[in-house]
């Protein structure tokens, strides 16, 4: 198990003070200048040492993705823009961190933007997260009059501006170039790549959009050195992570644990267990609602991280952990995905505006049972009309949770139709 | 409250044009549209909704065409294109909420306030809405009314809360289950060896 010691949020559970003068005692801020002083192409070093991956779900690699960013400001600026609309269902850490943590942010924020040349940031926060974003403006303000953000931040020479934008409720705007559209006062619709959003970004501007955790982890990895974070999980699948435990474990949680840790370890160490014992393990959603379930026998020793699910056919997607016992209508579970996608879905391509449409109706025929094995063959092929098809992701992220459901839990969807047949009969 | 009839202008009140002032200088000279959400969201808690008065006056303030300014509105969920209650309650039913127990939430959200969703009391204190998932997940089932998020909920503690609004009070947020925000029911598994600075242990 991870040691406190290399526990990067130490203020997850908001015991103790969120502000200011709290994270400086918790080690944030300490001479923040003299991680300036490396340069950006220490910073960017470094961060590639550590190896982190994006952990917004995508998992590209955040040292990487800022070195795509030109080298020297043209006439343009650069911006960072900091993807908070934590929206994928299962996924709340983001929230954490912003209500408890929020120093690490902003301090990320000033590092971060100066390795990749920008001198203003906004942070895109969900619009449901009011005192959160309350939280965050509150320890913007306080950087700010401690020099610590704003013209000569932290007496590095470096003027840095920091923003919080609020959402007003679309899961797309998760997506990074529809964050970027609404960012600019639009609707929330993605963009098609390339360009990406290094050469043309907000405002037509170079802009790297990561998320908050993986902006919140850079002061503490490069405190401690890259090399430090790379010795934490596996390879290529380096340092801790929050993940959130939701559902059917005895004691749901939060909890910042080591890359690759098992399924087992985390759910037996940190939630109680499972509900009803291991026995009563039905399926698990092992990253945010888009990412298909997994049988106990797949993700029992699973290693959690990038590569350890994605060859169990899933992914680890924000590390939101969903876990579901037999008590579990598994049909009803991913019927209701179904009508969420299906709700989110922003209408531009035709594959998804219309596939996730279909993709809910089949669902909710299904949930009843009311469906022959043969449509569900063909509700396996609408899912594959729809993956792929689509500017964004949105439209993969639909069809996933019913590829899950068809591939790996084919017994349940025939108990389903067989229960409807024998009550009809 | 206004209602859909009676709103013919629109025109924030001299505080909130002083907000409105310090959102759009947030964004770069010739970018004001950006502000466009924060305005709509700032019009909506000083009138309740986004009217089509609100929209002419912020498409007019930003130099939009009231077009544009419509299409964000009818696109976030969080704007209200008619009048809400005076406490607007929100029931995740998205999936996490639905595996601890929201189908019992939203029943008794419903019965307690004498509505289905998308209704609003006779009073004009009351909206039920369903929504879908507001990032509380390793709490569920939870609500939102307005601002504030009330999580672990129970049947009973759904309706402890309701009935508190109800009686004018202002129950506590958060988790009313008794835990620690996200930590496990009875306490934290991990960062139990750290103290920091002053604090004790």
């Amino acid at each position: 198990m991870l040691r406190d010691q290399d526990r990067i949020f130490t203020n997850l559970y908001g015991i103790h003070d969120w502000r200011l003068s709290g994270a400086r005692s918790r080690g944030d801020w300490d001479n923040t200048k003299a991680l300036l002083e490396k340069g950006r192409d220490a910073i960017i070093e470094e961060v590639k040492t550590s190896g982190l991956r994006g952990r917004g779900g995508a998992g590209f690699g955040t040292g990487m993705k800022w070195s795509f960013m030109p080298k020297t400001e043209g006439a343009r600026p650069h911006y960072l823009v900091i993807n908070a609309d934590e929206g994928e269902p299962g996924t709340c850490k983001d929230r954490e961190i912003m209500r408890f943590d929020p120093h690490k942010l902003v301090e990320g924020a000033l590092l971060a933007s100066f390795a990749i040349g920008a001198h203003a940031s906004y942070i895109y926060i969900r619009g449901e997260f009011v005192r959160e974003a309350e939280h965050l403006q509150v320890a913007i303000d306080e950087a700010y009059a401690a020099g610590l953000i704003g013209k000569n931040a932290c007496n590095s020479g470096w003027d840095f501006d920091l923003y919080v934008h609020r959402g007003a409720g679309a899961y797309i705007c998760g997506e990074e170039s529809a964050l970027i559209e609404s960012l600019e006062g639009k609707k929330g619709q993605p963009r098609l790549k390339p360009p990406f959003p290094a050469g043309v970004g907000l405002y037509g501007c170079p802009t790297t959009v990561n998320n908050v955790e993986s902006i919140a982890v850079v002061p503490t990895i490069l405190r401690r050195s890259g090399a430090w974070f790379a010795g934490l999980g596996r390879a290529k699948n380096s340092g801790t992570k929050l993940f959130c435990i939701s559902g059917h474990v005895n004691k749901p949680c939060n909890v910042e644990e080591e890359m690759g840790i098992t399924f087992r370890e985390l759910i037996d160490k940190h939630c109680g267990g499972i509900r009803g014992g291991w026995d009563n393990l039905l399926a698990v959603i092992p990253g945010g609602c888009s990412t298909p379930a997994l049988t106990r026998e797949m993700i029992e020793n699973c290693p959690m991280d990038f590569d350890g699910l994605r060859e169990q056919g899933s992914g680890l997607g924000t590390a939101a952990v969903i876990v579901m016992d037999k008590s579990t209508d598994l049909v009803r579970a991913i019927t209701r995905l179904s009508r969420f996608y299906k709700h989110e879905s922003c209408g531009q391509c035709t594959p998804c505006r219309e596939g996730t449409g279909w993709l809910w109706r089949m669902m909710e025929r299904l949930d009843k049972g009311d469906m022959t094995m043969d449509e569900v063959d063909m509700l396996f092929q609408v899912t594959k009309q729809v993956e792929g098809h689509t500017i964004c992701a949105l439209g993969d992220a639909a069809a996933w949770p019913i590829q899950g459901l068809i591939r790996n839990f084919r017994p349940v969807i025939e108990q389903k139709i067989r229960a409807r047949n024998a009550s009809a009969a | 409250m206004s209602n859909e009839n009676e709103m013919t202008s629109f025109a924030f009140t001299p505080e909130n044009l002083e907000k409105a002032k310090a959102i759009i200088a947030k964004y770069p000279a010739g970018r004001q549209q950006s502000a466009v959400m924060p305005l709509l969201d700032l019009a909506q808690r000083q009138v309740g909704w986004t009217s089509i008065a609100v929209i002419e006056a912020i498409a007019d303030m930003l130099e939009m065409a009231p077009i544009r300014v419509q299409e964000v509105v009818t696109f976030y969920t969080m704007y209200n294109q008619r009048p809400v209650g005076q406490h607007h309650v929100q029931v995740c039913t998205n999936i996490c909420c639905l595996l601890t127990g929201s189908d019992g939430v939203a029943q008794v959200a419903k019965d307690t306030l004498g509505l289905d969703w998308g209704e609003t009391t006779a009073d004009g204190m009351f909206t039920l809405s369903e929504v879908e998932c507001l990032g509380a997940c390793v709490n569920a089932p939870m609500m939102q009314i307005n601002d504030d998020y009330y999580e672990g909920l129970t049947p009973d503690s759904t309706k402890s809360v309701l009935e508190a609004i109800k009686r004018g009070e202002t129950p506590k947020t958060g988790p009313q289950d008794g835990r620690q925000f996200s930590a496990p029911a009875g306490g934290p598994t991990t960062l139990g060896e750290l103290t920091f600075g002053t604090e004790k242990a």
